[in-house]
Order: C-alpha cells, then sequence, then structure tokens
C-alpha cells in the first residue's frame, strides 16, 4: 500500500501495544473476534467428545466423571464466554457506533475494559479446567454445587462472575451510545434493526447480569463459608437458586438469539433489497421480547415442587413470548415478497436461521405446555429445542453476520463457492445432529447420561455422524477466513450493494469511521424508495 | 393414538399427553412447512435477475401484521388451555390412591410400600389401581421419571414431594434418574414392574420379617429415639402434642400448618420452628434419623388421634380450638384462653401439601 493511500483502522499502527491499548471500538471488536473463537473451539471439542462417547450405550472412552465434567465445560464455554459475548461483543462493537453515524462507542476505556475483563474471566475458566474442570452442569444447580461437588465450582464460578460484568461494561455502552450518541437526523426509527436487537439485548444484560452475579456469590459463600442458604441441611432452599439462576439464565438466552435476529433482518434486507416488512412491529417485537423473557424464569421449574398455579402463570407469559418471535419469522418471510433476491453466502446463512429458528421456537411451545413440559423436562428433547435455538438460531446469525460484515471489516471478499458449500454442510450437519434428539427426548432418554439404554443406540449414532459433519462446516470458514485475509480480493466499500451507513464508507473503515459526521440520513432499507417512492401504509 | 419414536402408552393420562403432543407436532409440520414453501416460492419466483435491480418497496399492511399476531396468539392459548388443564390432572391424584414412599440419593431409589415391603430401584404396582408417590431426597436433587407414563417429579432434599399415575398395563418399564445428581447419575436407574393386582399381592406378602407396615415402624421409631418422653398429651408435658393437619402457633406469633414438611423440619432443624409456649430444648436428630425413617414417624404421627383428651378442660395448656367437623368442636373450645401453649387448630384444607 503506498503512502497516499489514507489509513485505514487495521494498518494505522501495527505494534502489539497499539492492538491491546486500542481504544478504537474496531479493533476491540477484533481483539474480541479473536478470543471468543478460541473459545468457540474449546468449546466445540468438548462437545465431539461427547458425541464420540455417545456412540455406544455403556461407557467407552471416559470415566463418568470425566464425561460428567465435559458436558459441563461444553455448556459453561459456550454460553458464557462464546454465545453471549459472540455477536454483541464482536458484531455489535464494530457496526453498532458506524450504524448510528458516530465515531466510536460512548466509552472507550469501559470497552476496553470489558475485553479485559472478559480475557481474566477467561483466564479463571480456562485455570478451571486445567485443574480438573467442573462437574455440576452449566445450571450449577444447589445443592449440588454448593456442598456435594468436589470439582473446581468455585474457580469456576469465580470466572463466570468476572465475565459478567464484562457483560454490564458492554451493555452499558451500547444504552448511552444509542441515547446520546447518534448522528444528527438518526432518529430511532431511522436506526437499523441490528441496532434495536443490540439496544434491547444491551438492557438484558444490564438488567440480568447482576443477579447471576449474586447467585454466584451466594454458591460461594456457601461453598467456601458455609453460610446456609441453598442446603437444606444447613436450613437453605434448593430451589431458591433455581429461581435466582433462571431470572437471570432464561433472559440470557435472548442476549443470545436477539442479536442474531437483528443481524438476520439485515441479511434478508440486504439480499432481497427491499425494506425490511413491518420494520416498526420487527423493532418492537425485540422490546417485547427482552421484558417479556424476565417473566418467565418459572417454565424451568414446572416440576420442581413449584406451586401449580405459579406454573400456570409461567406457562402462560412462555407462550406470549413466542408471539413475538413469531411476528419476527412472518416479517422475514413477508419482506422476500416481489424482491430481488440474491443467494449469497450470507443470505443462505439467514435462511438457516428462519428454518431452524422456527424448528426451534415451535418447539418451545411443547416445553411451555406444562403438561407436556412434564414428560419432556431434562430429556434430549429439551438438549435439541435449546440447541435448536441456541446452535441454529444464534451460530447460524453469528456466521451469517460475519460473512455479510467480513469484506467491511477486513476488506477483503472470501471464495464464495467454498463459503456456500460450508453453509450447506452447517445446515445439514445441524439437523442430522439435533434432530434426532427431538425423537430420543419424547422417548425418554434422560440429558446429561454417561450410559444409556441401547433402545437409544440408532439415534445417537446419527447425532454423532451429524456433530462431524458440523464440525467440518465450522473449521471451513476458519480456515477460509484466515485465507482471505492474505489471498482475498478486495472487497471495495459496498460488494453487496446493500443500504446503511456502514456500507458508505472505505472497507476497512479508517480509524474514526466517519470524516465527517453523517448528515441526510435516511431509512436504512431505503431500496427501491428513490425511484419508487416511499411505501404507504395499507390499512 | 401413540405416534413412533414414543415410549409405551402404560398409564391412564400416557395416552392424553401423547394427544396434546400429537396437535403440537401437526402444528410445527404446518407453520414450518408454511414458511419452507412461501420462502421456495418467493425465492424462485423473486430471484434477482439482473445485477442492478431495485424492486419497488412493498406497502406495509397493518392488517396483515395484526392477523398474523392474533392467529398466532389464538392457537398458543389453545395450546396453553389444554397443557394446563392436563397437567392439572397430572398432579390432583386421586383421593384413594395407595402412598408408596420413595427415597432418593445418590445414586439409588429406595422404595417403600405401606403394607411394609421394601426395594431398591425396582418399583411393582398393580394395573389399575392409583398410587401416590411421597418422595424426598437424602443428599442432592433427583428426579423420578417413568416415561411409559409420561410422569415426572424432582425429589428434592429438605422437603416432600408427590406425583401419582394409574398405571394400565402390565409390564415392565424404565425408571430414570432425570435431574442430574453427580457422578452415577446415569446409573440411577431402574425397572417399574407393572403387575396383575393378584400377582401384586402375592409378591407383595413376599416380604422379609423386618419389612413392617410403615405406621408400626414408625411407632417403633417414635419408642425407640424416646419421642414419647416429652411428646405426651399431658398439659406438663415438655414438648408440645402431636396433631397432624393442625395449625400451630409459633412463639413469633406466625400460625404454621402442621404438614409432613413442617413435621420433618421439627425433627431434623428443631430450633427453626418453636411452638408457643414451649422451650427450644429438643435435639436435633439430623443425621441420627434416616429419611425413611424420618417418613415413618411421620406417617405414625398422622395415626394419632390429636384429640386424645387426657387434658383437664381447666388446663389451658392445650387449647384446641377446631373448625374440622369430623370432630365436635364444642366440647373442648374455650373460648377467651388464648396463647396457651400448644394451640392447635384444625386444618380447613388437606390439599396444601401437593405442589409446594
Amino acid at each position: 500500500m503506498s503512502d497516499a493511500a489514507p489509513k485505514n483502522y487495521l494498518n494505522v499502527s501495527s505494534t502489539v501495544a497499539s492492538w491491546l491499548l486500542t481504544l478504537d471500538h474496531k479493533r476491540i471488536a477484533i481483539l474480541y473476534l479473536i478470543s471468543v473463537t478460541i473459545f468457540f473451539f474449546i468449546g466445540g471439542a468438548f462437545a465431539v467428545a461427547i458425541r464420540l462417547e455417545l456412540l455406544t450405550p455403556p461407557g467407552d472412552f471416559f470415566l463418568s466423571e470425566t464425561y460428567n465434567r465435559m458436558f459441563t465445560m461444553h455448556g459453561i464455554v459456550m454460553v458464557f464466554f462464546f454465545l453471549i459475548p459472540s455477536i454483541p461483543a464482536v458484531l455489535g462493537n464494530f457496526l453498532l457506533p458506524i450504524m448510528i453515524g458516530a465515531k466510536d462507542l460512548a466509552f472507550p476505556r469501559i470497552n476496553l475494559g470489558s475485553w479485559y475483563v472478559y480475557v481474566i474471566g477467561g483466564a479463571f475458566t480456562v485455570t478451571a479446567i486445567v485443574m480438573g474442570g467442573v462437574d455440576t452442569g452449566w445450571t450449577f444447580y444447589t445443592p449440588y454445587s454448593s456442598t456435594y461437588s468436589n470439582s473446581a465450582v468455585t474457580l469456576t464460578a469465580l470466572g463466570v462472575f468476572i465475565t459478567g460484568f464484562s457483560s454490564i461494561m458492554t451493555g452499558l455502552n451500547f444504552v448511552v451510545t444509542v441515547h446520546k450518541m447518534r448522528a444528527p437526523g438518526m432518529t430511532w426509527f431511522r436506526m437499523p434493526l441490528f441496532v434495536w436487537a443490540m439496544y434491547a439485548t444491551s438492557l438484558i444484560m444490564l438488567l440480568g447480569t447482576p443477579v447471576i452475579a449474586i447467585t454466584i456469590l451466594l454458591v460461594f459463600a456457601e461453598r467456601a463459608l458455609g453460610f446456609g442458604i441453598f442446603d437444606p441441611a444447613l436450613g437453605g432452599d434448593p430451589v431458591l437458586f433455581q429461581h435466582l439462576f433462571w431470572f437471570y439464565s432464561h433472559p440470557a438466552v435472548y442476549i443470545m438469539i436477539l442479536p442474531s435476529m437483528g443481524v438476520i433482518s439485515e441479511i434478508i434486507a440486504a439480499f432481497s433489497r427491499k425494506k425490511i416488512f413491518g420494520y416498526k412491529f420487527i423493532a418492537a417485537s425485540s422490546m417485547a421480547i427482552a421484558i417479556l423473557g424476565f417473566l418467565v424464569w418459572g417454565h424451568h421449574m414446572f416440576v420442581t415442587s413449584q406451586s401449580m398455579y405459579a406454573g400456570m402463570v409461567f406457562s402462560f407469559i412462555s407462550f406470549l413470548v413466542a408471539i413475538p418471535s413469531a411476528i419476527k419469522v412472518f416479517n422475514w418471510t413477508a419482506t422476500l415478497y416481489k424482491g430481488s433476491i440474491s443467494f449469497q453466502t450470507p443470505m443462505l446463512y439467514a435462511f438457516g436461521f428462519i428454518g431452524l429458528f422456527t424448528i426451534g421456537g415451535l418447539t418451545g411451545l411443547f416445553l411451555s405446555a406444562m403438561a407436556i413440559d412434564v414428560h419432556v423436562h431434562d430429556t434430549y428433547f429439551v438438549v435439541a429445542h435449546f440447541h435448536y435455538i441456541m446452535v441454529g438460531g444464534a451460530i447460524m446469525g453469528y456466521l451469517g453476520g460475519l460473512h455479510y460484515w467480513w469484506p467491511k471489516m477486513t476488506g477483503k471478499l472470501y471464495p464464495e463457492g467454498l463459503s456456500k458449500l460450508s453453509a450447506g454442510i452447517v445446515f445439514i450437519g445441524f439437523n442430522l445432529t439435533f434432530f434426532p434428539q427431538f425423537l430420543a427426548g419424547y422417548m425418554g432418554m434422560p440429558r446429561r447420561y454417561h450410559m444409556y439404554s441401547p433402545e437409544f443406540q440408532v439415534l445417537n449414532v446419527m447425532s454423532s455422524c451429524g456433530a462431524s459433519i458440523l464440525a467440518l462446516g465450522y473449521l471451513l470458514p476458519l480456515a477460509y477466513f484466515l485465507w482471505s485475509l492474505k489471498f482475498g480480493r478486495d472487497a471495495g466499500p459496498n460488494p453487496w450493494g446493500a443500504r446503511g451507513l456502514e456500507w458508505e464508507i472505505s472497507s476497512p473503515p479508517s480509524p474514526h469511521n466517519f470524516d465527517e459526521t453523517p448528515t441526510g440520513i435516511e431509512d436504512p432499507y431505503n431500496y427501491g424508495v428513490h425511484k419508487y417512492g416511499v411505501p404507504k401504509e395499507h390499512k | 393414538m401413540r405416534l413412533p419414536f414414543s415410549p409405551e402408552q402404560a398409564s391412564s393420562l400416557a395416552p392424553e399427553v401423547d394427544n396434546l403432543y400429537l396437535y403440537l407436532v401437526a402444528l410445527t409440520f404446518f407453520f414450518t412447512s408454511l414458511i419452507f414453501i412461501l420462502i421456495v416460492i418467493f425465492s424462485v419466483k423473486y430471484r434477482r435477475r439482473h445485477e442492478d435491480e431495485e424492486p419497488a418497496p412493498n406497502h406495509l399492511s397493518v392488517w396483515l401484521e395484526i392477523s398474523w399476531s392474533v392467529i398466532p396468539f389464538i392457537i398458543a392459548m389453545t395450546i396453553f388451555f389444554w397443557g394446563t388443564v392436563l397437567f392439572f390432572k397430572q398432579f390432583s391424584p386421586p383421593a384413594n390412591a395407595d402412598e408408596i414412599f420413595v427415597v432418593g440419593k445418590q445414586w439409588m431409589w429406595k422404595i417403600q410400600h405401606p403394607e411394609g415391603r421394601r426395594e431398591i430401584n425396582e418399583l411393582h404396582l398393580p394395573v389399575g389401581r392409583a398410587v401416590r408417590l411421597k418422595m424426598t431426597s437424602e443428599d442432592v436433587i433427583h428426579s423420578f421419571y417413568i416415561p411409559a407414563f409420561r410422569a415426572k417429579m424432582d425429589v428434592v432434599p429438605g422437603r416432600y414431594t408427590e406425583q401419582w399415575f394409574l398405571p394400565t398395563k402390565a409390564g415392565r418399564y424404565h425408571l430414570f434418574c432425570a435431574e442430574y445428581c453427580g457422578t452415577n447419575h446415569s446409573r440411577m436407574t431402574g425397572w417399574v414392574t407393572v403387575m396383575e393386582p393378584e400377582d401384586y399381592e402375592k409378591w407383595l406378602e413376599n416380604k422379609q420379617a423386618s419389612d413392617l407396615p410403615v405406621e408400626t415402624s414408625g411407632a417403633q421409631l417414635f419408642k425407640k429415639h424416646r419421642c414419647d418422653t416429652c411428646h405426651t398429651p399431658s398439659p406438663t408435658a415438655l414438648g408440645p402434642r402431636l396433631a397432624y393437619g393442625t395449625h400451630v402457633t409459633l412463639a413469633d406469633g406466625r400460625k404454621v400448618l402442621a404438614d409432613e414438611k413442617f413435621l420433618r423440619e421439627s425433627i431434623v432443624l428443631p430450633a427453626a420452628k418453636i411452638t408457643a409456649g414451649y422451650s427450644p430444648i429438643m435435639p436435633t436428630y439430623q443425621g441420627q434419623i434416616s429419611e425413611e425413617e424420618i417418613m415413618q414417624i411421620i406417617q405414625y404421627i398422622k395415626t394419632m388421634d390429636p384429640n386424645a383428651a387426657e387434658t383437664p378442660p381447666s388446663v389451658p395448656a392445650a387449647v384446641i380450638k377446631l373448625g374440622n367437623d369430623t370432630v365436635d368442636s364444642a366440647q373442648t373450645q374455650q373460648p377467651g384462653m388464648d396463647a396457651g401453649p400448644g394451640i392447635v387448630e384444625a386444618a380447613s384444607d388437606g390439599t396444601s401439601l401437593s405442589q409446594q
């Protein structure tokens, strides 16, 4: 690159310190990208080991103690160190300021701080893994976690506790940025839906994460200091823990899925060149999910000796929270109508997301129906359901988003054919892995079983085969993304012909995003508007 | 109707759960296909034909938005009502259900039939008779799950939980622990054997000499642990009278129902709730009496007559207010005398045990 070319955020300086002490939201996003990718593959390695062990009914490769630690570490690493930070801290960090016409987040130092907090929390957890891991399940149910488990509960819990602060810092930063940093003319209803999704997610992070922090401290107090809070032998109540845990951890599911929904809204609009259908309904449904999500925690506890009447209320609200999700799916589908649809890689992920999220969402209705939940609670049916949401939904959205914005983040194009192939592999591998688990679950196979009854074997073999295909589908993008950094063609500012402020600046963006504060801000999806005029509302 | 990939329907409610499941499977299939077909049609019909295509924006239709909010809501409510009504059936045992006692511990199920026969990791039941399991745990949370009955309930230390079912089909069915409980969670499994009633009767008879009926064991334990030293109906007794199902006034003025949970707590953590008028002198029996023994003692206490009055009416030590139609309330009611030790009041509802 010649000296005359304007510097971008990647090549503006190249020292290690310029990365580790950077206050640029885009560089912090890259730091997060690297660290969540490492945790994704650590969590994935545990999944591979689990699926390998479950090929046959008896225990073959591992002791039960080891197996229990592996599924626990898989859950903890994937939930707290990959899924929760993935889209907000990587794509949100990179795009949120650009999308609203700002030069950075409101608090760049807090942003950098959040990454360090995340890394410290991660270091605790990795240390716990090295010291033998935890065997409580990612749910840390008491009194097993607080009294009975002999594993590294305290260290891991501290890791999760610390990492929670990084969520809080990110959430705070996003909320303030959206309120105070929008460019002139960027009204609330001109914000891209990804920004709305980030805003809703940030509210959950801010309001929910302190609760899990307190809960973990209480487990710590009981385990290390002997305070009787959850263990009935000390006068505590073990079910209290579940209320506190799910008060955070159910909304945390929405921390994982809402950002993906935001990504999908962007991709669908861009690759059908359509103003997103029902913009305000999609934005409002994100907010509705964020709020209602705090009121459904008891649906994890229908058979925990919770009152039947409480169960009824939680069941009812759980059905309510399904409606905004349905609205989104219908609006995305309607956006395609009379569009100009192209099938580039991000769009394939978006289609995959809609299909898998629809199944994941509808099977959520099975679990909200109390009578069915009694049978399938704590079986593989639940495992299949939440993997359809978290892997089929959240990770498809994350990968779709990475493929969509990779040219913006790096200025490079990845190989189109290979990336389409890998999207197909992910979709097939995913369904082969997780669909049989619905069947195994309804047949009665409990989750977290190291050894299982022989009649479940065929379904488990299918699942394990699927997992190996899925693993390939995840390794391919890692390979061609890295390849593209050196060998990829230059992307140019707008390779997709998409709308939105991020596509109006160079790729990769300059260190301050915009040379001048953007003006004349329009609807983020004004495809066809200049040609045909603003659409009317039909009553 | 029984779908493929579903377990045997061996209880009265299993077919009902499966019907609701079938309804949900049909809905899932319908909506997934609907979305899939629309995406395929739109993708073919509106595929991009040249690079600089820019279609006209769609007009927003508020009616469309409302209809695809309201219709899913109505459908969701049908599932909600169906699921809730059936759930209430699943957790409302018939009054004549036989009681069986279950204790979970890492990593086994200990079961005792009221007639005394005990078993481990096995549960024998007769066809056509409703049974109610009273369950607790010695250590962590477990969950008693019989897929063929579509029945599951957590087994929680420090409290009693219940579930019931009516087996309809003889056979041998899986029993699983469904709540992760530590290292050998996946080995905490067993079998439920449903037998014809006459076979079951024979099976019950074939017991060890030590398998006494539950209340009998309870009565022996009551003596063995010297509970009867203090808990006598005598007005000068050191301990409050034991009256199951009544309301007890505590030293701090609260009133609590003397249910199984309260009795259990009073045995293992006697200082937690002190009955008004008594000193907190009872030692804890935590670690000295097993959960099965506590269940047996409670069953024995339930057989005690709360009005076995050795109490002279003039002594305010055991004022009994009765609201229960099984006993003549006029006899012992003493208006104006309150706050005496051991004030008990008959419970008006017997339902408060389930689902607490």
